[in-house]
C-alpha cells in the first residue's frame, strides 16, 4: 500500500499538556473529569448499569412469556401493582419491552458501545493528548448522565413509564387517553431521549473534528487503524441523523401539548370521543424516526465492525485483508444507511414504487457486508490465531454477523417483509445482527483494551466461560425464534393462549425463557471478573501485551492526562504490519527500513 | 423458601467457577505465558470445531422439531401467498448455502490456523482478483433475488382483478369492525366525528343513500373460495395492523389514510381444519403492531366459505342503517305495527 502525504503534523501544538501533572481534585478527576480516558470509563460503567437493568428487565419479561400460567410471588415484591399475584400485568409487560428496547439500542449499545471506545481510542490510536474539546467531551457525558436519570425517573411515575414500543409510534405515543404510558411516563421518555441527543451530538462532533485535525505526525488518513475509520462514520451518522430524530420528537411534543396535528387525524378513542385533530399524517413520524433509526442499526454495528477488524488481525498475527476495501465498505455501508429507512415501513402503505427503490437500496448493504466477511475470513486464512477472549468474541461476532445479516436479505425484499414483518423473525434477525452481535463486539473490546484502560488484566478463564455460554445461549434463544416467525407469531404479544396460529410454541418459549436466564447469570459472572479485575487483577507488566502495531500500546502503562510521556510518537506506517518480512509485529512507530518490502 | 435456595445454589455456583478460574490463573502464571497461552489455544481451537458440528447438528435438530409448526408445512391459503412461499424457498436456498459455507469456513479456519510456532504466517495483505469475487458474486445472487421480488411485490401492492369483492377493515382498541357496500356495490361516506360506539361505530353519514345498504360486523368477516377479496384498511383510533398470516400477507392500518391489500382465498375454512388437521383451525387476524396494553388479544376471524353459503349468510344480514334507525327498519316496522295494534286492542 502506498503511503501518501501526511495531511496533518500538528503533534506539537499540545506538548505542553503533557509535561505538567494537574493535581486533580476526586471530584475532577473521577467526576467532572476532562480526560477521554476517564469519560470512556464513565460512559462504559454507566452502559453496563443500563445493560444489567435492560438485560434484567427481559428476564423478566420473557418470564411472562415462558410461564404465561405459573405465578412468581417474588415478583409482587419486586414491582409491585405491576405484578399483583405474582403475575406481570399486560401494562407491566409492555413497559419492560419499551424500556428494554429503548435502553439497549441507545443507552447500552450507542452510548455505552461509541461512547466509551470513541473517547478511549480516538486520542490513543490517532496520537492526541485528548480530544479536540474535552470540555465538550465532559457535557457529552454529564448530557447523557441526565438522560439516564430522568430516563430512570419514568419507571416510578404514577401511571407507569412509556409503554407503546421503542420506536414510539404516534397516534399511541401521542395520545394519554389510549394508553397509560403515553401519559407522565412518555413526556419523561422524549426528554430523556432529548438530552440523549445532546449528548451523541456533542460526543460525535468531537470525535470528527479530533480525528480530522488532531492526528500525529506521520498518521494519514490512509495509516488509521480500522477501529478509527469506523468509529468516524459511526459519527458521522450520528450527527447527521440524530438532529432528524430530534426534529420528529419535538413535533411529537407539540402535538402532546400544544394541540398540534402533525402526526393526527381523525380520531375517535373509547371513552373520550372523537378528538380535533385533523389532516396530520402518523406515517410522518415514522418517516423521520427511522431516517435516524436506520443508520441508528449502523452507529451501534461500525464501531465493533471496526474493533473487529483490529482485533481479528492482531490475533492472527497477520495483517487485515484488504485495508482499503474495509473502509470502502465502511464508506458504502455509511451512505447506504442513509437511503434504507423506508424498509422499515414496507406495510404502511407507502407507494409500491418507493417501495421497490428501498428494496433495491436495502440488498444493496449486503454487498459491502459481504466484502467485510469475506475479508475477515481472509484474514484468519494461514494466520497464527492466539485465543484470547477477545479474539474468541471477534470471532463470535463475525458468526453472528454472518447468521443475522443473511436473514436481513429476507426482511429486505418487500414481498417476504409482508409476510414476516413484526413477527419473532425479526426478532431474531436483529437481535442477533444488531443486538448480540455488537455486544460481542463490545465485549472484545473491553476484553481487549481492559489492559490499557486500567493496567491490570482480566482473568482469562472467566473470559473463556463467558464467551462459550454467552454464544452457545445467543443461538439457542434466537435460532428457533425464526420458526415462531415463520409461522407468523407477532412480535409484542403479552399472551399467546388465545390464538390458535401461535400457541403450539408455549414449550419451546419456556425453554427459550430458561436460557435467557442463565445467559444473564453468565454476564453478571463477566461483571465481577471486570470489577474485581479493576481493584485486584493481576497487574500488567507488558507495555504492549498483545504483540500490537498501534500508538496506543506505546502510552505508559497507566497513562496520566495527555497520554504520552514527552513529545507524541511519529508514525511511518499503517497499522497492519504484522508478519512482514518474517518479523512478527513492526509497530507504527517503526520507521521504514531501507530492506523493506513493498506491499 | 424456593427462592432462597435458588439463589444459594446460583450464589454457590458462582463461587466455585470463580475459584476455579483464580485457581487457573495461578497454574498459568506459573507455568509461564507461553505455555499457558498454547494450552488455551488448543482447547479453545478444539471447541471451535464442537461448536461449529454441535451447531450444524442443533440446526438441523431444531429444524426436524420445529418445521411442521410452521406456516411452511402446508400450502398457503391464498393463491398469491404460493409466491410468498416460492420466493422464500430460493431465499433460503441461497442464503442457507452461504450461511453453512461461510460459518464451516470460519470455525474451521479458527482451528485449523490456530496458533503454530512452525508455520510462518503469509503476508497477504489484499488481492483485488479475490476481492472482485466477492463483491460480483453476491451482486449477480442479489440482483436475481430482487427480480423475483419486485416482481411479487407490485402483484401484491397492485390493482385486485375485476372480479374483487371489497371489504372495508376498520382497526380500533382492541378489535376489528368490517364494513361490506351492501347491494348498491358502494359504500357510503363516513365521517370520524359521527362516531358513536352504541348506534354508529364507523361514523357513516346517514345522509348519504349510499351508506344505508351497508352492512357492519364485528368479530367474523366472511369471505369466498375463489374469489379475490380487496380490503380497504383504516383505523379509529391508533395504527393498528392487518396481519393475515395464512394468507403471507400484512398491510397496516392507518388513522386518517386509508390503506389496500388483497388477495385470492384458495381453502374454505372447513378445508383448511383437514388440510392442518387442527379440527379448531381458525384464519386469524392477528393485529401486528403495537397498539397498546390490549395489543396482544386483539383478534379477528375470517371465515372462508363457498359462494351459496357465503349469500346465505349475507341474505340474513341487517343493513346498519335500521340499527341506527330501527323505527326505519321495513320488518319491524311491520312487527311495531303489530305491537301497536295489540296495545291498542
Amino acid at each position: 500500500m502506498s503511503h501518501e502525504a501526511v495531511l496533518h503534523g500538528d503533534a506539537h501544538g499540545h506538548d505542553d499538556h503533557g509535561h505538567h501533572e494537574h493535581h486533580d481534585t476526586f471530584l475532577t478527576k473521577y467526576v467532572f473529569s476532562q480526560d477521554h480516558k476517564m469519560i470512556a470509563k464513565q460512559f462504559l460503567i454507566t452502559g453496563m448499569v443500563w445493560a444489567v437493568l435492560g438485560g434484567l428487565m427481559s428476564v423478566l419479561f420473557r418470564l411472562q412469556l415462558g410461564y404465561p400460567d405459573s405465578t412468581f410471588p417474588f415478583l409482587e415484591d419486586l414491582l409491585g401493582k405491576w405484578a399483583k399475584g405474582g403475575r406481570i400485568s399486560p401494562e407491566a409487560y409492555y413497559a419492560l419491552v419499551t424500556t428494554h428496547g429503548t435502553v439497549l439500542v441507545f443507552f447500552v449499545l450507542t452510548a455505552g458501545l461509541s461512547g466509551t471506545f470513541a473517547n478511549f481510542l480516538i486520542p490513543l490510536q490517532v496520537g492526541a493528548r485528548d480530544m479536540a474539546s474535552p470540555f465538550m467531551n465532559m457535557l457529552s457525558y454529564w448530557f447523557f448522565f441526565a438522560a439516564s436519570i430522568v430516563m430512570l425517573s419514568s419507571m416510578f411515575v404514577e401511571t407507569g413509564p412509556f409503554s407503546g414500543g421503542w420506536t414510539a409510534y404516534p397516534p399511541l405515543s401521542a395520545l394519554g387517553d389510549a394508553s397509560p404510558g403515553s401519559k407522565t411516563g412518555m413526556d419523561l421518555w422524549i426528554v430523556s431521549m432529548a438530552l440523549f441527543v445532546v449528548s451523541s451530538l456533542l460526543g460525535g462532533l468531537n470525535y470528527i473534528a479530533t480525528i480530522l485535525n488532531m492526528r500525529t505526525k506521520g498518521m494519514s488518513m490512509t495509516r488509521l487503524p480500522l477501529t478509527i475509520w469506523a468509529l468516524f462514520f459511526t459519527a458521522v451518522l450520528g450527527v447527521l441523523s440524530f438532529p432528524v430524530l430530534f426534529s420528529g420528537f419535538i413535533l411529537l411534543i407539540f402535538d402532546r401539548n400544544f394541540g398540534t396535528s402533525f402526526y393526527l387525524s381523525d380520531i375517535f378513542v373509547n371513552g373520550v370521543g372523537a378528538l380535533p385533530n385533523e389532516g396530520g399524517s402518523a406515517i410522518l413520524y415514522q418517516h423521520l424516526f427511522w431516517f435516524l433509526g436506520h443508520p441508528e442499526v449502523y452507529i451501534i454495528l461500525l464501531p465493533a465492525m471496526g474493533m473487529v477488524s483490529e482485533i481479528l488481525s492482531i490475533n492472527s498475527r497477520k495483517p487485515i485483508f484488504g485495508y482499503m476495501a474495509m473502509i470502502g465498505s465502511l464508506f458504502a455501508i455509511a451512505i447506504l444507511a442513509f437511503l434504507v429507512w423506508a424498509h422499515h415501513m414496507f406495510v404502511t402503505g407507502l407507494n409500491p414504487f418507493l417501495g421497490s427503490v428501498f428494496v433495491l437500496l436495502t440488498l444493496l448493504i449486503a454487498v459491502p457486508s459481504a466484502i467485510k466477511v469475506f475479508n475477515w475470513l481472509t484474514t484468519l486464512w494461514r494466520g497464527n490465531i492466539r485465543f484470547t477472549p477477545a479474539m474468541m468474541f471477534a470471532i463470535g461476532f463475525v458468526s453472528l454477523f454472518i447468521s443475522g445479516g443473511l436473514t436481513g436479505i429476507w426482511l429486505g425484499n418487500s414481498a417476504l417483509d409482508i409476510h414476516l414483518h413484526d413477527t419473532y423473525f425479526v426478532i431474531a434477525h436483529f437481535h442477533i445482527v444488531m443486538g448480540v452481535a455488537s455486544m460481542f463486539g463490545m465485549f472484545a473490546g473491553i476484553y481487549h483494551w481492559f489492559p490499557k484502560m486500567y493496567g491490570k488484566q482480566l482473568n482469562n478463564t472467566l473470559g473463556y466461560i463467558h464467551f462459550w455460554v454467552t454464544i452457545a445461549g445467543a443461538y439457542l434463544i434466537f435460532w428457533p425464534m425464526h420458526y415462531e416467525g415463520l409461522a407468523g407469531m407477532p412480535r409484542r404479544y403479552y399472551d399467546f393462549s388465545i390464538w390458535e396460529s401461535f400457541k403450539q410454541f408455549g414449550e419451546l418459549n419456556k425453554f427459550i425463557s430458561l436460557v435467557s436466564m442463565i445467559v444473564f447469570m453468565v454476564q453478571l459472572l463477566f461483571l465481577f471478573n471486570f470489577f474485581y479485575s479493576i481493584f485486584k487483577g493481576r497487574k500488567l507488566t507488558n507495555q504492549n501485551p498483545w504483540n500490537a502495531n498501534t500508538l496506543e500500546w506505546t502510552a505508559p502503562i497507566n497513562p496520566g492526562h495527555g497520554n504520552w510521556v514527552g513529545e507524541i510518537p511519529e508514525v511511518h506506517r499503517w497499522a497492519y504490519d504484522y508478519g512482514k518480512d518474517g518479523v512478527d509485529f513492526i509497530p507504527q512507530t517503526t520507521p521504514v527500513g531501507a530492506d523493506e518490502s513493498q506491499h | 423458601m424456593t427462592m432462597f435456595l435458588t439463589i444459594a445454589v446460583v450464589v454457590l455456583i458462582f463461587v466455585v467457577i470463580f475459584q476455579i478460574a483464580k485457581a487457573s490463573e495461578y497454574v498459568s502464571v506459573l507455568k509461564g505465558e507461553e505455555v499457558s497461552r498454547k494450552q488455551n489455544n488448543k482447547i479453545n481451537g478444539f471447541l471451535m470445531v464442537v461448536f461449529l458440528v454441535l451447531g450444524l447438528v442443533g440446526v438441523w435438530y431444531c429444524n426436524n422439531l420445529l418445521f411442521d409448526k410452521t406456516l411452511l408445512a402446508h400450502d398457503a391459503a391464498s393463491v398469491e401467498g404460493a409466491r410468498v412461499d416460492s420466493m422464500l424457498w430460493v431465499t433460503l436456498a441461497v442464503t442457507g448455502i452461504v450461511f453453512i459455507a461461510t460459518q464451516i469456513i470460519l470455525f474451521v479456519f479458527a482451528y485449523k490456523y490456530q496458533e503454530d510456532t512452525n508455520r510462518k504466517v503469509v503476508f497477504f495483505a489484499h488481492s483485488t482478483k479475490l476481492e472482485l469475487i466477492w463483491t460480483v458474486i453476491p451482486a449477480i445472487a442479489l440482483t436475481v433475488l430482487v427480480v423475483i421480488g419486485l416482481r411479487n411485490w407490485f402483484l401484491f401492492t397492485g390493482e385486485p382483478p375485476k372480479n374483487a369483492m371489497v371489504v372495508e377493515v376498520t382497526g380500533k382498541q382492541f378489535g376489528w369492525i368490517y364494513r361490506y357496500p351492501g347491494k348498491d356495490g358502494s359504500f357510503g361516506k363516513k365521517y370520524f366525528k359521527n362516531i358513536d360506539n352504541a348506534s354508529n361505530s364507523l361514523g357513516l353519514i346517514w345522509d348519504d343513500e349510499l351508506a344505508h345498504d351497508d352492512i357492519v360486523m364485528e368479530q367474523t368477516v366472511y369471505l369466498v373460495k375463489g374469489k379475490p377479496v380487496k380490503f380497504v384498511l383504516g383505523s379509529r383510533d391508533v395504527i393498528h395492523d392487518v396481519g393475515l398470516s395464512q394468507f403471507r400477507l400484512k398491510m397496516d392500518a392507518v388513522p386518517g389514510i386509508p390503506t389496500t391489500m388483497w388477495f385470492t382465498p384458495k381453502y374454505t375454512t372447513k378445508e383448511m381444519k383437514e388440510i392442518t388437521g387442527n379440527p379448531n383451525f381458525q384464519y386469524e387476524i392477528s393485529c401486528d403492531q403495537m397498539c397498546g396494553n390490549g395489543h396482544y388479544s386483539m383478534k379477528g376471524v375470517i371465515e372462508v366459505v363457498d359462494q351459496e353459503e357465503f349469500d346465505a349468510i349475507m341474505a340474513k344480514q341487517k343493513p346498519y342503517y335500521y340499527t341506527a334507525f330501527p323505527e326505519k327498519d321495513p320488518s319491524a316496522v311491520a312487527d311495531t305495527t303489530v305491537v301497536a295494534a295489540a296495545v291498542v286492542k
